[in-house]
């Protein structure tokens, strides 16, 4: 493959492109779905091919195909070279990349049990004794259990000399239960919606989850979601678990500071950002107790890796210090215009999507003490778990979120249950009406492995390590 | 573009490698490309060439399924041999009958060498059009124009063979202009059915008509919902209640409601993937040919979308629905039934109300219900004594679909395809609720 990437390599230069990279990419992932005891879904999926990005008269082109054999460089290298012409003729500024030192290094997910080298068997059988648990429970009508490996192999070179090899591995699982009855569906999930939570790691992350020790406990949730009052419409105390919050992290900061949406360049599909460059080092984004780090090297994290997909090292940068903005995600392309260096956050979703600005794991840092002393040092107010929905404007300022579940906080202990919980807000009065985060002891990383952008459509894996926070004058219960 | 003869080849000799009792082969090839443009300059455009293989095996009611897209023939036969082993683990699936035998099907004509042809130089050229229009009223251009081609091949045990070529182009765009939006989308078979220049146009006046956006307090409203915005609604009834497993398990909005009212007697709605006026397709992703389904009619819920699995339980034929495994049989191919009016009738005929261009981020709130909640995007007007006054700021509406479905009270004669491939006409709706502004910051 390294042979292959430097052909490629090599034919980009003789056609001409004053930038060139190439990216082979070998995808294999398994999907494991259980539906009340039954097999919905065991699939295994591979993909391979190879990807050329290439930059002809200060413009770019990108051609891909999955024949990987020598005689398709030249074909594809040329329609690369052709499309960036085509790209040249639209006058814009010249693309210009912040500078790199290339490398040539390697990287892995460390795994200590590869997921592909566990049996099917045993798979099935963790999901099927977690669905049988879920359905233990009398008022539950569909239990579902879930499970996904994934591992891509990559070789990344370009032409300033990079040669990089990754391995990155990513597993995951979860279950839910559904109760149905006069209308009315609730869905609880274990340990996040979705299909789960998922991380860079092997198998031992999905035993660890220890699915089939609260299957039954998810079943009695839902069962009991069916009974509960719907969630008042009120404007209080909210306090968010780490599910939820690591998707109130992603919709209101993750995408807001990738530095493309603010520029523009994904105004005609996902939309900008109030992010506007005047808003660095300057806006008070959240409450003095919020940090916030774009950290791609964070153990066990979803969007973890070794080098971006533009060869650019993994690298840890802040977002929000003590409150006040402070940096974006940002490419080599775009980090030039703000006057600083790509902070590697270039991925692609495979070999036939170029690289887009993606989050890494965005990770709010901890503050101190647990959820338990958060609740009790709260007199009256909500606390919600586990997204069920969410929603933001283009702009990433108006959200409106739903939880599969709710408890009424009262006289610091938890009460009242209720069902269909949402909340609503403008993301920098809710982040500056933070007042406490729970501390490390609490902390944890949530994987988001569906995060879409770009067109062609693109799906990435990042994480989120979020410790579960206070938030005051939230409005709650927009549904009522 | 693999041909149909090789995409066979393949099936064949894939289903030949299995030792399942029953083997089905998809292959699938595309050929695509994507010029995107943004701040009036191409700055991403991409092309892919991709050919994949399915192969879905069953032992007795067990089945595995695999995909690759190593097309060398130990790439074929480790996917058949993959799919067996799969398939060997598995618990029965007790609604497995069979895979679908030979049958006849509806030719339909989704080709178009205009597409299949057009080159990088020619998006570019769509592009410039537009940014110069887009220059000349001091907006900023964005969007993607995409051509691809590709073909699907279905092959089973039972002799059963389908093969369909496609093309399509799909052109959007958003223009900015100081504090206002606008938006266009297209989609044909047919790049010739693309007009970039007409479309840019409208996105460039909707975006100097909604500068300076003023503030409107939430609350109920009467609605005037795009073409665009319609879709939308259209698209998530299909998601959250036109399927059959939803029904079954008594998980959506259509299982105590057949035969019942669900919205206003205007709204009808169905799915028809060989009418020529949408995106024509033959047969899903089984081989079963597709059926015409009438899903709401005068506003009684009538029927629901099957693949065989769910056919099999409520012991009727498949209407040619399965979207593949892991999925529940879904309609892709949505018409709503015009009306008799324009949007500018329902503007005109509007005392007091809202005009929405176009829904952004909208998600499901309360499943059962067809609660969304999502907001306004690109060009949203206050409507006053019957005629657009002023731009109002980006509004979130919290709304059950099938609520405002029933009160819709005008429909436009003209449909157009929106992006999701469905056909809808502009709405008015008389009791809509904003439940939030949005705010400058």
């Amino acid at each position: 493959m390294k042979d292959f990437a430097q052909k490629a390599v090599n034919c980009l230069q003789l056609k001409g492109a004053s930038y060139g990279d190439v990216r082979i990419v070998d995808t294999l992932a398994e999907t494991i779905a259980t539906r009340n005891g039954t097999a919905e879904e065991l699939r295994v999926h591979e993909s391979l091919g190879f990807g050329v990005r290439a930059i002809v008269n200060g413009a770019w082109g990108f051609a891909s195909s999955s024949r990987v054999e020598p005689d398709e460089i030249e074909a594809v290298v040329s329609r690369a070279v052709a499309i960036a012409e085509a790209s040249s003729s639209v006058p814009g500024n010249p693309v210009v990349l912040s500078e790199l030192e290339p490398v040539q290094a390697s990287y892995a997910t460390p795994v200590e049990k590869d997921p592909f080298a566990v049996s099917l068997d045993d798979k099935l059988d963790m999901l099927y004794r977690a669905d049988e648990g879920i359905r233990q429970v009398k008022g539950v009508s569909l239990a579902q259990a879930f499970m996904t490996c994934y591992r891509v192999d990559q070789v990344f070179a370009s032409s300033e000399g990079a040669l990089i090899e990754q391995r990155i591995v990513h597993s995951g699982a979860g279950m839910a239960a559904t109760a149905v009855e006069g209308g009315e569906m609730q869905v609880r999930s274990y340990p996040n919606s979705f299909r789960g939570n998922f991380a860079s790691a092997g198998y031992e992350y999905i035993e660890a989850l220890r699915l089939v020790d609260h299957a039954e406990r998810v079943g009695e949730d839902v069962v009991a979601l069916m009974q509960a009052p719907q969630c008042p419409d009120a404007t209080t105390t909210l306090i968010l678990d780490g599910g939820q919050l690591a998707l109130q992290v992603h919709e209101s900061i993750g995408h807001p500071i990738e530095l493309d949406r603010v520029f523009g360049t994904e105004a005609s599909y996902a939309g900008t950002s109030f992010l506007t460059l005047d808003k660095l080092d300057g806006l008070q984004y959240g409450s003095e107790i919020v940090n916030v780090v774009g950290d791609a090297t964070t153990p066990g994290g979803l969007g973890t890796y070794g080098y971006d997909d533009e060869g650019v090292p993994a690298q840890c940068v802040d977002i929000i210090r003590d409150g006040k903005f402070v940096g974006y995600l940002s490419s080599r392309e775009t980090a030039p215009r703000i006057g600083r260096k790509s902070t590697g956050a270039m991925r692609a979703d495979g070999w036939q999507r170029i690289p887009l600005i993606r989050m890494p794991n965005v990770n709010l840092l901890p503050g101190e003490g647990t959820l338990d002393e958060l609740i009790a040092s709260t007199d009256d107010g909500i606390f919600m778990m586990t997204n069920r929905s969410w929603s933001i404007d283009d702009k990433r300022l108006n959200f409106q979120f739903g939880t599969e579940i709710a408890y009424q906080i009262g006289n610091g202990k938890l009460g009242q249950m209720y069902k269909n919980p949402t909340y609503t807000g403008i993301t920098p009065e809710f982040w500056n009406s933070c007042d406490a985060i729970c501390g490390p002891e609490e902390w944890k990383l949530w994987g988001t492995p569906n995060c879409g952008k770009g067109q062609p459509s693109q799906c990435a894996h990042v994480g989120h390590g979020v410790a579960p926070a206070c938030f005051r004058n939230v409005r709650v219960g927009v549904l009522q | 573009m693999l041909g149909k003869e090789r995409c066979f080849e393949i099936a064949d000799a894939v289903i030949k490698a299995s030792s399942a009792d029953q083997t089905e082969t998809m292959v699938a090839s595309d050929d695509s490309c994507l010029t995107r443009f943004a701040n009036n300059y191409i700055h991403q455009n991409v092309a892919v060439s991709d050919a994949v293989v399915r192969v879905r095996a069953f032992i007795g009611k067990k089945m595995g399924v695999a995909s690759s897209n190593r097309l060398t023939p130990e790439g074929l036969a480790e996917v058949a041999n993959r799919a067996v082993e799969i398939a060997k683990l598995q618990r029965e699936m007790p609604a497995f009958v069979s895979l679908p035998k030979p049958q006849e099907r509806t030719p339909v004509s989704a080709w178009h060498d205009a597409t299949a042809e057009f080159t990088p130089d020619l998006r570019a050229q769509a592009v410039r059009i537009e940014t110069e229009l887009a220059t000349a009223q001091n907006c900023i251009a964005s969007g993607a124009f995409s051509t691809e081609s590709g073909e699907m091949a279905l092959a089973n045990s039972l002799g059963l063979r389908a093969y369909v070529p496609t093309t399509r182009a799909e052109f959007t765009t958003v223009v900015m202009c100081d504090t206002g939006s606008g938006y266009a989308y297209a989609t044909s078979r047919d790049v010739g059915d693309i007009t970039p220049n007409v479309m840019a146009a409208g996105a460039v006046q909707t975006a100097v008509d909604s500068r300076d956006p003023v503030d409107l307090e939430p609350g109920e409203y009467t609605v005037v919902l795009s073409h665009s915005a319609v879709g939308e609604f259209v698209d998530f009834l299909a998601w959250l209640g036109f399927g059959a497993r939803d029904k079954q398990e008594g998980r959506s909005f259509m299982a105590e409601s057949m035969g019942k009212k669900v919205t206003g007697d205007s709204i009808t709605i169905w799915d028809d993937a060989l009418d020529p006026a949408g995106l024509p397709f033959p047969f899903d992703s089984e081989g079963v040919r597709k059926q015409k389904v009438m899903l709401i009619e005068d506003g009684i819920a009538r029927n629901v979308v099957y693949d065989s699995l769910t056919a099999a339980v409520d012991g009727v034929e498949s209407t040619g629905h399965c979207l593949g495994t892991g999925w529940h049989p879904y309609p892709t191919n949505l018409f709503m039934a015009p009306g008799d009016s324009s949007t500018e009738e329902m503007i005109a005929a509007t005392e007091r109300g809202v005009f929405v261009s176009r829904f952004h981020y909208v998600n499901v709130s309360e499943p059962m219900h067809t609660v969304l909640t999502g907001m306004t995007r690109d060009g949203t007007f206050l409507i006053e004594n019957g005629v657009l006054t002023r731009p109002v700021k980006n509004m979130r509406f919290t709304q059950s679909v099938l609520d405002a479905f029933a009160s819709a009270d005008m429909i436009s004669a003209d449909t157009r395809i929106v992006e999701g491939d469905t056909r809808v006409p502009a709405v008015r709706v008389r009791s809509f609720r904003f439940s939030g502004a949005t705010v400058a910051s």
